[in-house]
């Protein structure tokens, strides 16, 4: 598999790099692989910090800005990053208002967030934590490590984030976080599996003809796999998953993410078919985001999250923010 | 009686041989997992030798404390926090002695598996690093040689187990066939004892 890198163990710091070297707004230490606002701490402001593993771009360091991230700290590729980053980007930031740590629920990001939380308390930061599991895909939570975060991590950062914005304390932004996650559901498909750098071939083999039904953002293979299907039959099969688990009340923010490898066009298509499903279903659509947001390397394929909101969330939603992959209002 | 030097040598040896087996450390990660269990496993055992190097402690227990806390600090995903609270737990209860007894170590390390237990919530059958640890402690009472086979052989016993913790677990019966990476990798810091101790691996 070509790759456009130098080597692969400089993969994230060379994106650092770039990254530095396009959002002068943004603070990047590549040596410590943080992404800070330039402006942290914001006097007054909850910080918000999050992080995982790299290869997810533009999450988490492309939401990192007004209105969303205070920072965010990446970790290797598909590997979550250590407290030592968590407790500076946390150290960072705060403004004496404490920080938000927002999680995605995989086994080695809870374990390095929560060392990293301890760490900052015992610097007197005050921490709360919140956990991303917004996957129907995972059905055997009691025999797995739970649903996995996905999609609605953006949901998470925007909404939480204006929240911060807005000056609200340390205990509502965490409670909107709480709430923007328990009202998500995601599901995704993959028409192909994606290269790590570190192997350099795909992390798994799917044979042409087939796609993954319920894949995380990993590489990891999913639940399920079958023949191809149409983009209209996946839409309905994704959002059937979604509404089997949760049946909104109220309007929705949709998200309908690309892997990483499939083009607009066709992502275009599928949001078509999405749209097509949810009307069909009765499920009203508040707003929409299409593009690559939350991606799996060079994975083709997609997934839909659907956010219940009620006004709070809707105002939170439509709120001003500024960072380098989501951007409007400012 | 083991001394400070003894455990350089442990985790010389561990780094040595994950550097060996990084590619099929990754290969085995790679149907289960997210290939790259040997690429931050090499990243963090590389940046421990570096380190016993520089800081050169004194004792067994400083020794592998410092090695626990540079895993945490390198490795990320599970396994940083888990082999180096393996580590650490393992060195802590080595105390501040110069010198230990391979029953002491035996004791300690059991108690290391304990905190791993702890942390990851795995029990043995999970198909994790775990069904390579604990076999590997309760055969150290006969000898190093004999822990490592047992963790060997604990590491080959995961390929018809189902996951049910870690990455892995999301594929249900769909794991079963494969070797467990962290029991593999388990299996090589074990081995790297038994190296150290002057006496056959047995390999992994």
């Amino acid at each position: 598999m070509k790759m456009l890198i130098n080597v692969a163990e400089t993969v994230v710091a060379d994106a650092l790099r770039g990254m530095a070297a396009a959002h002068p707004e943004l603070t990047v230490d590549v040596e410590n692989r943080v992404i800070v606002r330039r402006d942290a701490p914001v006097a007054d402001k909850v910080g918000l910090v999050s992080g995982g593993g790299s290869g997810h771009e533009p999450l988490h360091g492309g939401f990192v800005g007004r209105g969303m991230l205070s920072a965010a700290c990446p970790g290797e590729v598909f590997t979550s990053p250590v407290p030592d980053q968590m407790v500076r980007a946390a150290a960072a930031v705060d403004s004496g208002q404490g920080v938000l740590f927002i999680v995605k629920n995989y086994t080695g990001d809870v374990m390095n967030f929560d060392m990293a939380a301890e760490l900052a308390e015992d610097e007197g930061i005050q921490v709360a934590k919140v956990l991303v599991n917004d996957d129907v895909a995972v059905t055997d939570s009691l025999y797995t490590a739970g649903r996995r975060g996905t999609g609605a991590t953006l949901f998470v950062e925007k909404l939480a984030g204006a929240a911060a914005e807005e000056g609200m304390p340390l205990e509502r932004v965490e409670a909107i976080a709480r709430q923007v996650n328990e009202n998500s559901r995601s599901f995704g498909v993959a028409l192909s599996a994606c290269s790590t750098p570190a192997k350099g071939s795909p992390t798994f083999d799917l044979p042409a003809g087939q796609l993954e039904l319920g894949i995380g953002i990993h590489g990891e293979p999913g639940r399920e796999r079958r023949a191809m299907m149409t983009s209209g039959e996946i839409a309905e099969f994704a959002v059937d998953a979604i509404l089997d688990d949760m049946r909104p009340n109220n309007p929705v923010l949709l998200l309908v993410n690309g892997m990483g490898a499939t083009p607009l066009l066709e992502l275009y298509g599928f949001h078509a078919e999405v749209t097509r499903v949810l009307a069909a279903r009765d499920i009203a659509v508040a707003r929409v985001l299409v593009g690559n947001y939350v991606t799996s390397l060079d994975m083709a394929g997609a997934s839909v999250t659907l956010c219940q909101i009620d006004e709070e969330l809707l105002r939170l939603w439509d709120a001003p923010v500024r960072t380098p992959a989501l951007r409007w209002g400012i | 009686m083991l001394d400070a030097e003894f455990f350089r040598r442990w985790m010389t040896a561990t780094a040595a041989a994950v550097d060996r087996e990084a590619t099929r450390l990754t290969e085995l990660d790679s149907p289960i997992g997210d290939a790259d269990h040997g690429s931050n496993l090499r990243r963090g055992f590389t940046a421990v030798a570096t380190v016993l190097e520089k800081e050169a402690p004194g004792t067994p227990g400083a020794v592998l404390v410092l090695a626990g806390r540079q895993l945490i600090s390198t490795v990320g995903g599970a396994s940083g926090p888990l082999y180096g609270t393996l580590l650490r737990r393992t060195g802590k209860e080595l105390g501040d002695a110069p010198e230990v007894s391979a029953e002491q170590l035996a004791a300690a390390l059991r108690a290391g598996v304990e905190a791993v237990t702890k942390l990851g919530g795995a029990v043995p059958g999970d198909k994790t690093m775990v069904d390579a640890l604990d076999p590997a402690v309760a055969a150290l009472a006969t000898s190093f040689s004999a822990a490592a086979r047992a963790a060997a052989a604990g590491a080959e016993a995961t390929v018809p187990l189902i996951a049910r913790k870690g990455r892995a677990s999301y594929l249900g019966e769909r794991s079963i066939g494969h070797q467990d990476p962290g029991a593999t990798s388990s299996a090589l810091l074990i081995a790297a004892l038994a190296e150290a101790a002057g006496e056959d691996g047995a390999g992994a």
